[in-house]
């Protein structure tokens, strides 16, 4: 938990601040009891009702202390927690929005959010319980040792001698408790998961009305995560009446010698009243640090699995090389495998020039996606290398490269958000620019036709647009800052011949920039300057349509096939 | 399909007692085992409680001289024998909540996500996942928390403050007369903060649920994020959402923090008095110094539990907050909420018709106007138009995700809605564009319409498909776990998986919504023979762009903007040189 010092330090004057009002506060706590033995010791015998008064308002004077300081501590405390749980999930949220794909692959999705919301959840309880009790918990407790100390040797060793065992039954427990926990956030992970699939399959779970079926299901996952839960439960709860009986046994043991102390005139029936009252004092004190190191472990699993995103190594890093090339985009014998052991791309060579097309086609899992991920540098290659506009893409600073781009991934998001951001896209596009890019992508119609034009705000994942509309959407958002590169992975298969016409149409009148497009109709990519037909990751043919036609076995069947000839 | 809003921010507060009432109704279904746990904490706190006056009787027995310490020691071994028993109760009682919350609150869990199973699709369509899910995770767990700590303390403190007043009153009714004053002070404190934190705790856990939904949201769309480098707008975004959330539960704890520390108050004030006036009884000669000691110990255990209620109210507060939101997902209106079946209906042959359709997704805003078909058994209705014509709301109708307006669709002469939607579902077999798969493995996600499959259906379903080859390739070949992000599966596999998927599952109906859009055009061709047997015999609906694999249709439906534009077959629609004709001929430009 190394790193998370270094977000509680810029607060160090705060939380030295809240620490002393603390330490008062805690202070006056532990003078009330004394002072109590004090009266009965000491003032009640003297007789003097003046005492008597003076002393009772000193006590009443600590508890007013004591409560202003405790609020105002606690709030200080709250307000330490809220600042650097507000850090925390920053600085987490960007490194996760900076992480490559592989390790977002390696993290999962769902792994990730419960990272940004639970577990910094809990480093906030963890933060605020430290704060509010860590000090007071340790200074009850060694306040009440020197107190009792300083009034009776004998009988404060009997109490102290019983902490050793408590901490050592503590300890049994947590070791035996602490790794239940672990599989209880298991199977808690695995209960998520059955209810994410269940919202991302609704209709096809409707349409086959397996309903009960999944409720079968999460009936098994829940059933898992309450044994577990209550397995941990039971384990831990044995801590709290354990310590209980031992500091009470002591506290019987105290009065039997405590009464052969007061009859050989060692010590006042008063000391052994404050005894029996600090008692309480100590034993919440132990209470209390009992549930903090319950808070601290389960925060500490939280720490481990933040700070696995938050200092992942960075990969994809800019590296000075002196490659160049004369050609706008090249590939030069790239090959590339996601799982480093079967080649997803072989040997794939080819260049285009600024403002020329490239369509590529291929059958599924051909590796055309994968391509296009190591243009835009979310891979690295493993060997050969990548060239855009003469420069090795490595040598490039990862937000210059990606600005060149603008692109539609195949199973691209739409934001709930209004369609002007939507396009816009944080980039702070002109009106002029946006509209434009609306109308080349065939978008314009049917968003001036929403209710709110521009301005409607569409529902998560534009669940309320057809997909043919989302496609029409992403591409203008593609369109829209003009990008040197224009890569559109399969984004077309939802619309229609004719609008995919007009679309490309559109695009070779309005925009000059080079186009990569992936698609499944040969119509799509007939009249790139260049097509690359790939197979099994390979290039199995390139060339001009008239070329393959010609040349390529495969690509002429793929278009008569759907020429219908 | 905004007719619900996003987050549950502008709903009304509803009323706590509700809340409370409905909790309730879970913890009666375990009335006995309750029983069990009042008798226990009841057992267990007069044992608590009657050693302080043990102590104190023993500290009475203490003189400087001639201390009779046969009754010193009769009470201390009294003393540790109770200690041991509250110890071994209070144990017993934890385990027996732990496991009585256990239950509820996996009743609770199951509740909520069988009614999240039977919710209409709309309710998906405008939510986002990660706030659903942080309904049934967070919110629950918040829930359990307090329930299996919280109920064991409000049983505990009940008995230990009425048993801790009656021993009070027992050693000195005028020492008692203190609590008169700090009681109702200690009553309207924890009221008064009860008021101000509810509110805060509601806005804590709907903040959570949004921050939850965004991070969600915003991860899943982080490769585009970054191919548009718009991380920092997003960052920017997010920590506005990130603030809002921490300030929510700063501003719970501002007020909830004030709890203890003020009960604290209380206590040492009462206890200041008892001294004082402890002090002036014993000058008059009224009390014993071991009674006041007793009576300060009675007095903190009385203390005790009001200050662990003053917690225990707050924790009741964001649990109540949480199970409200629970609730209202438990309360949301069913699918089939408003449906009547009529159960004389049989269906025997699966002509459909449509008579005068009219739909919109949010009212105002129209998608179908006007439509009405009709379709024969064994048909093959092709559904073509330009993107956004209505096509797949079309889908939605029939299987009823959505109900239309107005008008009526009919299967057999018998309307959709007076039959049960699973029966009407299982008429359908369907293949969507979205592809979705679950997380298990290869052979259950094809399985999944009918599990009691056999391997070798399966495995020709597959094969069928033109998925077997690739299966076997996979490192556990039918066994492989398909995981949500399982990157190596492209889209056009997933979509061959849920078409052998839709093979196995014998229905007298068929929808193919794009089935094949993200297969590649020499694929589709080997799996053409497949998909033909798939449709022989079946009223089929296929929603498709390739005219190639329309052609054949017996009837093709032109749609654009809501309404059939042109109907007829191929030739007959190429003849009238139509919309069909120029999308047709356009595929050649």
């Amino acid at each position: 938990m190394k790193w998370f010092i270094s977000y509680v330090k810029p607060y160090k004057l705060r939380i030295a601040l809240e620490l002393i009002i603390k330490t008062i506060a805690t202070t006056m706590d532990l003078c009330i009891p004394w002072i109590l033995g004090h009266i009965i010791d000491v003032v009640i015998p003297s007789e003097n009702t003046a005492f008597i008064a003076i002393w009772g308002a000193l006590m009443i004077v600590c508890s007013f202390v004591c409560v202003a300081g405790n609020i105002s501590a606690n709030r200080l405390a709250s307000s330490i927690a809220r600042d650097t749980t507000m850090n925390v999930r920053h600085d987490l949220f960007e490194k996760i929005m900076s992480l490559s794909s592989q390790r977002t692959d390696y993290f999962t999705v769902p792994s990730l959010v419960s990272r940004i919301t639970t577990d910094t959840y809990n480093l906030n309880s963890m933060t605020g319980m430290l704060l509010r009790l860590g000090i007071r918990a340790p200074i009850l407790l060694f306040g009440g040792m020197i107190i009792t100390l300083s009034m009776d040797v004998p009988l404060a060793l009997i109490w102290i001698a019983v902490l050793p065992l408590a901490i050592g039954v503590f300890t049994a427990v947590s070791m035996h408790g602490v790794p239940l926990f672990s599989r209880l956030q298991k199977s808690i992970d695995e209960m998520v998961q059955v209810i994410r699939e269940n919202i991302s399959g609704v209709r096809v779970i409707k349409a086959l009305s397996k309903t009960e079926y999944e409720k079968e299901r999460f009936s098994r996952v829940n059933e898992r995560v309450s044994v577990n839960e209550e397995k941990a439960n039971v384990a831990m709860s044995l801590t709290n009446p354990t310590i209980n009986m031992l500091l009470n046994l002591a506290l019987s043991i105290v009065i039997f010698i405590g009464a052969y102390r007061v009859s050989a005139g060692q010590t006042g029936v008063g000391t052994i009243v404050a005894f029996t009252s600090y008692f309480t004092v100590i034993l919440n004190a132990v209470m209390g640090i009992t549930r903090i190191f319950v808070v601290v472990s389960r925060a500490a699993a939280s720490s481990k699995r933040i700070s696995e995103v938050l200092y992942d190594a960075k990969d994809l890093e800019r590296v000075d090389t002196d490659n160049t090339c004369d050609d706008f985009i090249k590939f030069d014998n790239v090959s590339f495998s996601y799982n480093k052991k079967k080649n997803n791309l072989s040997n794939i060579s080819f260049a285009m020039k600024k403002g020329e097309s490239l369509g590529i086609i291929g059958a599924t899992g051909s590796g055309k996606t994968t391509l296009i991920n190591l243009l835009m540098r979310f891979y690295d290659a493993d060997s050969g290398n990548v060239y855009i506009d003469g420069r090795d893409i490595r040598s490039y600073d990862n937000e210059v490269l990606r600005k060149k781009f603008g692109v539609v991934f195949q199973n691209d998001i739409i934001f709930a958000d209004s369609v002007r951001n939507n396009v816009d896209f944080g980039r702070n596009l002109s009106e002029k620019d946006i509209i434009s890019a609306l109308k080349s992508a065939q978008a314009y119609d049917f968003v001036s036709n929403l209710r709110g034009g521009l301005d409607t705000v569409l529902n998560p994942k534009g669940n309320d647009l057809s997909g043919g509309q989302k496609q029409r959407l992403l591409i203008a958002r593609a369109l829209a800052a003009k990008p040197d590169i224009l890569v559109l992975d399969d984004s077309s298969s939802a619309l229609d011949y004719k609008t995919d016409a007009a679309f490309r149409e559109a695009l070779k009148k309005n925009y000059g920039n080079s186009t990569v497009i992936i698609a499944q109709r040969i119509s799509s990519v007939k009249d790139s300057d260049n097509i690359i037909f790939l197979d099994n990751g390979e290039i199995e043919g390139m060339g001009k349509h008239e070329d393959l036609m010609r040349n390529c076995a495969m690509y002429k069947e793929t278009a008569d096939l759907q020429m219908g000839v | 399909m905004a007719r619900r809003g996003l987050s549950d921010k502008t709903d009304k507060p509803k009323d706590i007692k509700y809340v409370l009432k409905r909790l309730w109704g879970y913890l009666m279904q375990y009335k006995l085992w309750l029983l069990a746990a009042l008798v226990l904490t009841g057992a267990g706190n007069v044992c608590a409680l009657i050693g302080p006056s043990l102590s104190g009787r023993a500290i009475d027995a203490i003189h400087l001289e001639g201390t009779d310490f046969k009754e010193v020691g009769f009470y201390v071994v009294l003393m540790i024998i109770l200690y041991i028993l509250s110890s071994v109760l209070s144990y017993l009682l934890s385990v027996l909540m732990i496991h009585v919350t256990r239950k509820i609150v996996f009743a609770m869990r199951r509740d909520a996500f069988n009614s999240l199973a039977s919710l209409p699709v709309n309710y998906f369509d405008s939510n986002y996942a990660g706030n659903i899910i942080s309904k049934l995770s967070y919110d629950i767990d918040t829930v359990n928390t307090s329930l299996s700590s919280d109920l064991v303390q409000i049983f505990a403190s009940a008995i230990t403050i009425i048993g801790a007043f009656v021993m009070m009153v027992v050693i000195s009714p005028v020492l008692v007369t203190i609590f008169l004053v700090t009681i109702p002070l200690s009553i309207f404190v924890t009221s008064y903060i009860a008021k101000k934190v509810h509110p805060l705790f509601k806005k804590r856990s709907a903040a959570l649920g949004d921050l939850n939904g965004y991070a969600e949201e915003m991860i899943t769309g982080q490769k585009t994020i970054r191919a548009y480098s718009g991380e920092e707008n997003i960052i920017g975004k997010f920590d506005e959402k990130n603030e809002y959330a921490c300030r929510s539960f700063y501003n719970a704890e501002y007020y909830g923090s004030m709890s203890g520390p003020s009960m604290g108050f209380i206590n040492n004030l009462s206890l200041s008095l008892i001294s004082i006036f402890g002090a002036v009884l014993y000058l008059f000669g009224n009390i014993s110094i071991g009674s006041i000691s007793s009576f300060v110990l009675y007095s903190r255990k009385f203390a005790g539990p009001i200050n662990e209620l003053a917690n225990i109210i707050n924790e009741l507060q964001s649990s109540c907050a949480a199970a409200e939101r629970v609730f209202k997902l438990i309360d949301e209106e069913k699918e089939n909420a408003r449906d009547v079946i009529d159960k004389t209906a049989v269906i025997n042959n699966t002509d459909v018709s449509l008579e005068h359709v009219k739909f919109g997704y949010i009212p105002g805003r129209t998608v179908i106007h006007d439509l009405s078909l009709e379709v024969n058994e064994g048909a093959l209705i092709a559904i073509t138009g330009p993107t956004g014509a209505g096509k797949t709301t079309l889908i939605n109708l029939l299987m009823r995700f959505y109900d239309a307006d107005s008008g009526s669709i009919k299967i057999d002469g018998v309307s959709i809605k007076s039959i049960s939607r699973e029966d009407l579902r299982r008429l359908y077999a369907m293949v969507l564009q979205d592809t979705w798969l679950f997380n298990g493995t290869v052979y259950e996600n094809i399985a999944y319409a009918k599990p009691d499959a056999s391997k070798e259906e399966v495995i020709a379903a597959a094969k069928a498909a033109k998925i077997h080859e690739f299966i076997v390739r996979l490192p556990d070949g039918y066994d492989t776990v398909l995981s949500e992000n399982g990157i190596n599966i492209s889209k056009g596999q997933k979509q061959l998986l849920t078409i052998a998927r839709a093979m196995l599952c014998d229905a007298r109906m068929l929808i193919l919504d794009e089935a094949t859009s993200n297969v590649d055009t020499r694929t589709e061709q080997y799996i053409s023979n497949a998909m033909r047997s798939l449709m022989s015999d079946k009223t089929c609906f296929v929603i498709a762009h390739r005219l190639s694999t329309i052609r054949n249709a017996d009837m093709i439906l032109v749609v654009n903007d809501g309404d059939i534009t042109e109907t007829g077959t191929h030739d007959e629609l190429m003849a009238k040189k139509g919309a069909y004709y120029n999308m047709y001929m356009s595929q050649y430009r």
